[in-house]
């Protein structure tokens, strides 16, 4: 697997030289800091850009792949920019007997990305939840803030029709 | 140091103190199955669970890598209930290995095949259903290939590497999809591995093996 997120803004490259030049100031450079280095750094930059890894790994003067390890090890922290969108597919048991897995492959498809990744346009980031508490209009998918129900794979070519027509719009307006 | 005299398998064998189980056993030539044990590690990782045994006055089976010889320990490597132990374990990371041994680097001296001769496993084993983990094989150095899909998850050269002060390599992600990987996924030819070719050395199967031996 390899990992190719969205190229880094100039605004949080300068986030991530700012979270680094300051890095020495709230953090000792021991190794049992790396996952509250990690975290304030997400805090800070809005995810794990390859750039704040490498830094991190060489203000503890321990290997990148440890970082890295480290990083896609926990589901807290993230190695894509949050999208504009948030698309998250329910995985709950509901959902899944419901066919969570075949919704999941269809926003997958749809927008050429995996699970936990962000596309090139920085639009949309896909990813999953357990049971948002809505089993009854299972299979689920949260968009945003708002609850989706009863999704199937034409219902999501529709609601991404209704983006692209939103965003047509805007750019015309604008 | 100080010597320890045990009985392994009805044999009276003496090792040096402070040595576990299972190099007592293999330096005396009495076989436990093991994967991701190595001798000069301190810290066993014990992950690969093939090497159980029980020991007499224990209530339940031990991984022989971890546990520490005693004067006088008794310990039997053909107990039924330390072999169910190994057994599954076995089964479950050849549920996922590609068993393809004809075309493998490795065959013949796969510590896999050896585990599962020992064990009386099938390599094609029924018992669980079979799911590949389908990954892209990386050829990127001049002088090996790595295979994530023949990979164990052993850890052993993950250590070396490590322990070497290079660090190329590491476990990424986890569950199913757990591997060894350089950072970002990033093909092991570009990452700061220096083609020392120990790791392939230390791979106990087919999953880091030399270009020249393909
Ligand atoms: S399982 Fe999806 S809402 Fe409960
Ligand atoms: S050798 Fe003991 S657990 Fe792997």
């Amino acid at each position: 697997m390899t990992d190719f997120p969205p190229e880094i803004t100039k605004e949080e490259m300068g986030k991530v030289s700012l979270f680094l030049s300051n890095i020495n100031s709230t953090f000792s450079k021991e190794r049992s800091n790396l996952i509250p280095i990690l975290q304030e750094a997400q805090n800070r930059i809005g995810y794990l850009p390859h750039e704040a890894m490498l830094g991190i790994a060489e203000f503890l003067d321990i290997p990148d792949i440890d970082v890295y390890s480290v990083v896609t090890f926990y589901n807290q922290f993230r190695l894509n920019p949050p999208g504009k969108h948030s698309i998250r597919v329910c995985m709950g048991t509901a959902c899944h007997v419901g066919g969570g897995t075949v919704i999941m492959d269809a926003w997958k498809r749809r927008l050429g990305i995996d699970k936990r990744q962000t596309t090139p346009d920085r639009e949309f980031d896909l990813d999953t939840v357990a049971c948002v508490g809505c089993c009854a209009m299972a299979p689920v998918t949260v968009i945003d803030e708002e609850v989706q129900g009863k999704i199937s794979p034409t219902r999501v070519d529709g609601i991404l029709l209704g983006y692209q027509i939103e965003r047509k719009k805007e750019s015309q307006s604008s | 140091m100080s010597s320890i005299t045990l009985t392994i398998d009805n044999k009276k064998v003496t090792a040096p103190e402070g040595q576990s189980i299972l190099w007592a056993a293999l330096d005396n030539d009495i076989y436990i199955p093991n994967l991701c044990a190595i001798r000069e590690r301190t810290d066993p990782a014990a992950s690969c669970r093939l090497c159980f045994v029980e020991v007499e006055g224990k209530p339940m089976p031990v991984t022989a890598c971890t546990e520490p010889i005693t004067e006088g320990m008794v310990v039997n490597t053909k107990g039924t209930e330390s072999q169910s132990l190994a057994r599954t374990a076995l089964e479950l990371l050849l549920a996922s290995h590609p068993v393809d041994c004809g075309h493998c680097a490795a065959n013949n001296s796969c510590e896999l095949q050896k585990a599962a001769k020992h064990l009386g496993v099938k390599l094609n084993t029924k018992r669980y259903r079979k799911l590949l983990k389908e990954l892209p094989i990386d050829d990127s150095s001049p002088i090996f290939i790595y295979d994530p899909n023949k990979c164990v998850l052993c850890g052993k050269c993950v250590w070396k590497c490590h322990e070497l002060g290079i660090g190329a390599i590491g476990f990424a992600y986890r569950g199913f999809d757990r591997m060894v990987t350089s950072f970002a996924g990033q093909p092991i030819g570009q990452s700061n591995c220096n083609q020392c070719m120990e790791c392939v050395s230390i791979c106990p199967v087919g999953a880091l093996v030399a270009k020249e031996n393909t």
